[in-house]
């Protein structure tokens, strides 16, 4: 694999990492997501309703979380998860945790990690985590690592304990790879941890950028509590000690603003957990990502637009679960009647086959089907907002798309 | 056909049923009517429109709800109180409301509004219901508003009882409806009575009009109950097995959620040509039922695709005049190595000179 940086605009990256997959001929574009899945499979969705959505992203993320309890299976198996999940051709990214899922705190040791499987915690050394990275087959791995650092008030000496682990277990984790003929291939990617402490963070940086890894992964950002600004300090503070060839995924960053955020401080790709917790609270991603003006679609977006957001405060703190400003709940009775498509400018399946009144029923009515659909829509509108965000980079309207992606709902349709 | 009761095919898009080769799916008068309610229904362009099925659709009355949801109801000659599961609201459900949620649903074929009784219940009230469908089947034609474009069929009852069942045959056969179903006949009563009542409406019903074998859809029912003259099955049972797991294959089920599958890497059945079996292991769904609603979906394609290919090939083999050695294979492949046929499938068969080695 390599990646290309065709531009650097304002600290974000513009490019894109070639040569994926069996063939080589793959191509995946940053910045860019990767395909979110559980148990290897898109959520609700089979081969059939996901080929529906355009332009998926090239990179499927598995998760240790969810196959772990598995390794037998795949072991006996024998041609990887990518076959074993019916999708042999797809190109393989292998975390450790479901960012959809947070996980107890206090069970990594020096030695070990534990994933939560639906059988309950699975622990691994680093033989058992390259065993089982042996079993998955994956194009890319994350490196075993203690990101264990998300508590309410995780001391100093925890944070440098996380990043100390994380370097031990991933020179483990390459030196089982070079003795590994079955792993060969694969691309390994370092993990940069610290929480929210900058000497930490710089530490784990340089320490991993020493190592001979493909990429890198931002850990331990998922704490909601971070403010932004240090978040972004973080990063750039990361990103200065990284070589600029090497891709960087951050993890468990998924809201638009967040992503923007991230993408201006260096970070290339996300994972997209964000549009299946989206469809799990039965809502549908509804921010305007275009940038381009047309003055006629203008107006009636802001009116739309209104019409649809719920006026009044609301909370753009992204608590668990909660909903955020970038979605609408079609549990609301006034979808009941509405015979419109989620999006009127949307090309998604669901957009042009069904409306706002046949999705809202399906939720009241806690029909499976309302899950597939609103999954397919998040998807599509997820996957266009990142491919409208490269556009602007390329086109030199970031400004814009920041403009209207934060500050839409705060417009007042009599002022046009 | 395929059932989708609240005006969806649990997690199937319409795409994907029309992929599947369905013709003709049901949807359910009283939870439709509950919830969204027939004005919004009419709003939306009918049940066609609003659920965006372009092919044929077939309402049910609401009667079965007067058995399944028993504790819930009560029944005069005006029609059934509900008590409403969601709000506690009190609903009477009479002929001419069935008909009226039905002709807005816009269903292509409707369904009279019926006096249920469960077939495992005897006695007076077994009488009472039998004559009371039949003057409901006059209130519900006349009631609807839509004769040319939409079917309705009367319903034949009269319990498990011989007598009951040709005196409604008798004077339901007397009005002009497009097609009858045969009613009462699916709620656990012992197949040996089941199948004596099918042949017998079969016997008169009109041979120049469908009949319509309601809540009937286990592979062996279909097939021999084809045999006996019917042509129109619906049941929930392939699409609900599916959600629990269960696979539908010409030697039985498969229960994927069983560990003997963990390790299974063939498909569901090798022969199956549907979505699912070409592209899935019984391995993968048996882990995806952990944390993936799509395990669900795969079973549900499969078992509709199951069902549909078996009608196919019965219809296959009628046309090409080798239905009784259809059915022979069929049961072979169904029963070998279980112990022998199902007595009462045997005699059915054997009741229109079809015998089974």
């Amino acid at each position: 694999m390599k990646l290309d940086i065709s531009k650097v605009v304002n600290g974000c990256r513009l490019g894109s990492i070639r040569h994926l997959g069996k063939n080589a001929d793959q191509v995946l574009d940053v910045p860019g997501c990767i395909l979110y899945t559980r148990s290897g499979a898109a959520p609700h969705l089979t081969q059939e309703t996901l080929e529906t959505i355009e332009k998926m992203p090239a990179v499927t993320q598995v998760t240790l979380s969810t196959l772990a309890e598995h390794q037998e299976v795949l072991e006996d198996y024998k041609a990887g998860a990518a076959s074993f999940l019916g999708v042999p051709n797809s190109v393989l990214y292998c975390s450790l945790h479901d960012p959809a899922s947070p996980f107890p705190t206090g069970f990594m040791t020096n030695k070990t990690v534990s994933v939560w499987g639906s059988g309950g915690r699975i622990e691994m050394t680093p033989s058992k985590f390259m065993a089982l990275q042996e079993a998955v087959k994956p194009d890319w791995f994350q490196s075993m690592a203690d990101g264990d650092t998300s508590g309410q008030h995780t001391s100093w000496k925890r944070v440098r304990k996380s990043v100390d682990r994380t370097i031990v277990f991933l020179d483990e984790c390459l030196k089982l790879q070079k003795e590994s003929p079955n792993l060969k291939n694969a691309q390994v990617f370092g993990v940069v941890e610290g929480a929210d402490d900058l000497e930490e963070r710089v530490r784990s940086a340089q320490e991993t950028a020493k190592r001979p890894v493909a990429g890198f992964v931002l850990d331990g950002f998922q704490k909601h509590t971070m403010s932004k600004e240090l978040r972004s300090k973080l990063i750039s503070a990361v990103m200065a000690e990284l070589p600029d060839d090497k891709p960087r995924l951050v993890q468990g960053i998924g809201r638009p603003d967040d992503v923007l955020d991230c993408v201006e401080a260096g970070v290339d790709l996300f994972e997209s957990f964000f549009p299946y917790q989206v469809t799990e609270r039965g809502c549908a991603l509804s921010f305007n990502y275009s940038y381009q003006i047309d003055p006629e679609t203008e107006v009636l977006r802001k009116n739309n637009a209104v019409n649809d957001e719920v006026t009044g405060e609301r909370c753009t703190e992204d608590l668990e679960g909660q909903m955020t400003s970038f979605e609408m709940d079609l549990k609301d009775k006034r979808y009941c009647d509405d015979f419109t498509p989620l999006l009127h400018d949307c090309s998604c399946y669901c957009c042009r086959n069904h409306t706002r009144a046949y999705i809202h029923h399906l939720l009241i009515t806690n029909e499976l089907l309302s899950g597939v659909l609103l999954m397919i829509h998040n998807f599509h509108h997820y996957f266009g907002f990142f491919r409208s965000l490269r556009q602007a980079l390329q086109d030199g309207h970031l400004d814009k798309l920041k403009q209207h992606l934060v500050g839409h709902r705060c417009l007042d349709p009599q002022k046009t | 056909m395929p059932v989708g009761t609240q005006g969806t095919l649990k997690g199937i898009t319409v795409d994907q049923l029309e992929a599947l080769g369905c013709e003709i799916c049901l949807g359910n008068t009283y939870h439709l009517g509950m919830r969204p309610g027939p004005e919004l229904i009419k709003k939306a362009n009918g049940l066609h429109g609003f659920m965006n099925w372009k092919r044929n659709l077939l309402t049910d009355s609401g009667g079965f709800q007067m058995v399944s949801l028993i504790e819930l109801s009560e029944v005069t000659e005006e029609g059934v109180k509900f008590r409403s599961p969601y709000d506690g609201k009190e609903i009477l459900l009479t002929p001419e409301e069935s008909i009226n949620i039905q002709n807005a649903l816009g269903s292509d074929i409707m369904m009279q509004l019926d006096d249920v009784v469960s077939s495992t219940v005897s006695g007076p009230r077994v009488e009472e219901a039998m004559h009371r469908s039949i003057r409901w089947l006059d209130r519900c034609i006349k009631a609807n508003k839509n004769p040319e474009r939409q079917n309705l069929f009367a319903i034949i009852q009269g319990g498990l009882n011989p007598e009951l069942r040709k005196k409604c045959l008798e004077e339901m056969t007397k009005r002009d409806v497009p097609g009858f179903a045969i009613g009462g006949l699916s709620g656990g009563e012992e197949k040996d009575h089941f199948w004596k009542m099918v042949t017998l409406s079969t016997d008169d019903l009109p041979r120049d009009k469908p009949r319509y074998l309601m809540g009937v859809g286990y592979a062996t029912d279909l097939v021999v109950c084809v045999a006996l003259g019917c042509d129109m099955f619906d049941c929930v049972f392939p699409t609900r097995t599916a959600r629990f797991g269960t696979a539908l294959v010409p030697w039985g089920s498969l229960q994927l959620r069983h560990k003997q599958f963990a390790k299974d890497f063939q498909p569901i059945d090798p022969d199956c040509e549907c979505a699912t079996c070409k592209r899935y292991s019984r391995a993968f769904i048996h882990a995806l039922f952990k944390t993936n609603t799509a395990a669900m979906h795969h079973i549900t394609i499969h078992n509709i695709a199951y069902q549909l290919t078996l009608m196919r090939s019965v219809r296959q083999s009628i046309v090409e005049k080798r239905f009784p050695d259809f059915v022979r294979s069929f049961m072979s492949r169904m029963y070998s190595g279980k112990g022998g046929y199902p007595e009462w499938a045997v005699e059915a068969l054997a009741s229109v000179n079809i015998a089974l080695e």
